[in-house]
């Protein structure tokens, strides 16, 4: 099982803040792959990666990065702090 | 070195003294401070979330990376997050060095990589709904001068 964790409008459309999810998938993209499959919602939030950032276990990363034991799983908009 | 994420408001004064008596040794010291803009009367609140672990994570390397970089004797970074109205502050970056050159060059280090890779989200809130600031392409730009 792997927690993922959705921040800001991704958190928004998906419509939940975090989830456990059983999943195969080898990298961050194929899990993209994998939950734009599950309904619309995931679809919509996922369906621009341009617009999208994600971290593996706090890490910022790229989408084709590995999720070989990596517990959590991040994914938001680029960010606006400051 | 200080590093606080914070629902509650700070006061930069007795932060800014705090830092000074903590900043031995250094002949300059440089803050910054960030507030809520009204937008010409349009905004209600600011709502800043933030990711819980990773935040602090984040912040603490790039006052590391900062500190390594421009050896700086003391740095400070306080950002809050929830909810905030025009007129506060958001957050504020404090650096110490020897002179001055290198404690402004820290304090806009700070700033660039918090604007771009610390993972905190605004979203303005106004009289005719909510919408989450976009990020600029030249925050991001930003960072290639380092």
């Amino acid at each position: 099982m792997i927690t993922l964790l959705y921040f800001a409008w991704v958190r928004e459309r998906i419509g939940l803040p975090r989830e456990e999810v059983a999943t195969h998938a080898a990298t961050v993209a194929d899990l993209i792959a994998e939950l734009r499959l599950r309904e619309d919602r995931y679809a919509a939030a996922f369906a621009d990666l341009a617009s999208l950032r994600v971290a593996l276990d706090q890490q910022l990363a790229d989408f084709d990065a590995p999720l070989a034991g990596v517990r959590e799983v991040a994914f938001f908009p680029p960010m606006t702090g400051g | 070195m200080r590093v606080a994420v914070q629902a509650a408001a700070f006061d930069i004064g007795a932060e800014l003294a705090r830092f000074t008596a903590r900043a031995k040794g250094a002949g300059a010291i440089v803050s910054f401070t960030g507030i809520v803009r009204d937008e010409a009367g349009t905004l209600l609140a600011m709502e800043i979330e933030h990711y819980p672990g990773m935040t602090e994570q984040s912040l603490a390397a790039m006052a590391d990376m900062s500190a390594l970089r421009w050896n700086l004797a003391e740095v400070l970074i306080v950002h809050r997050h929830g909810r905030l109205v025009p007129g506060e502050p958001i957050m504020m970056v404090a650096t110490a060095t020897a002179h001055r050159a290198d404690a402004f060059q820290a304090a806009e280090y700070l700033m660039d990589y918090l604007k771009s890779r610390a993972p905190f989200w605004k979203k303005e809130i106004t009289a005719t709904g909510s919408s989450w600031v976009a990020a600029k392409a030249a925050d991001e730009a930003a960072l290639n001068r380092w």
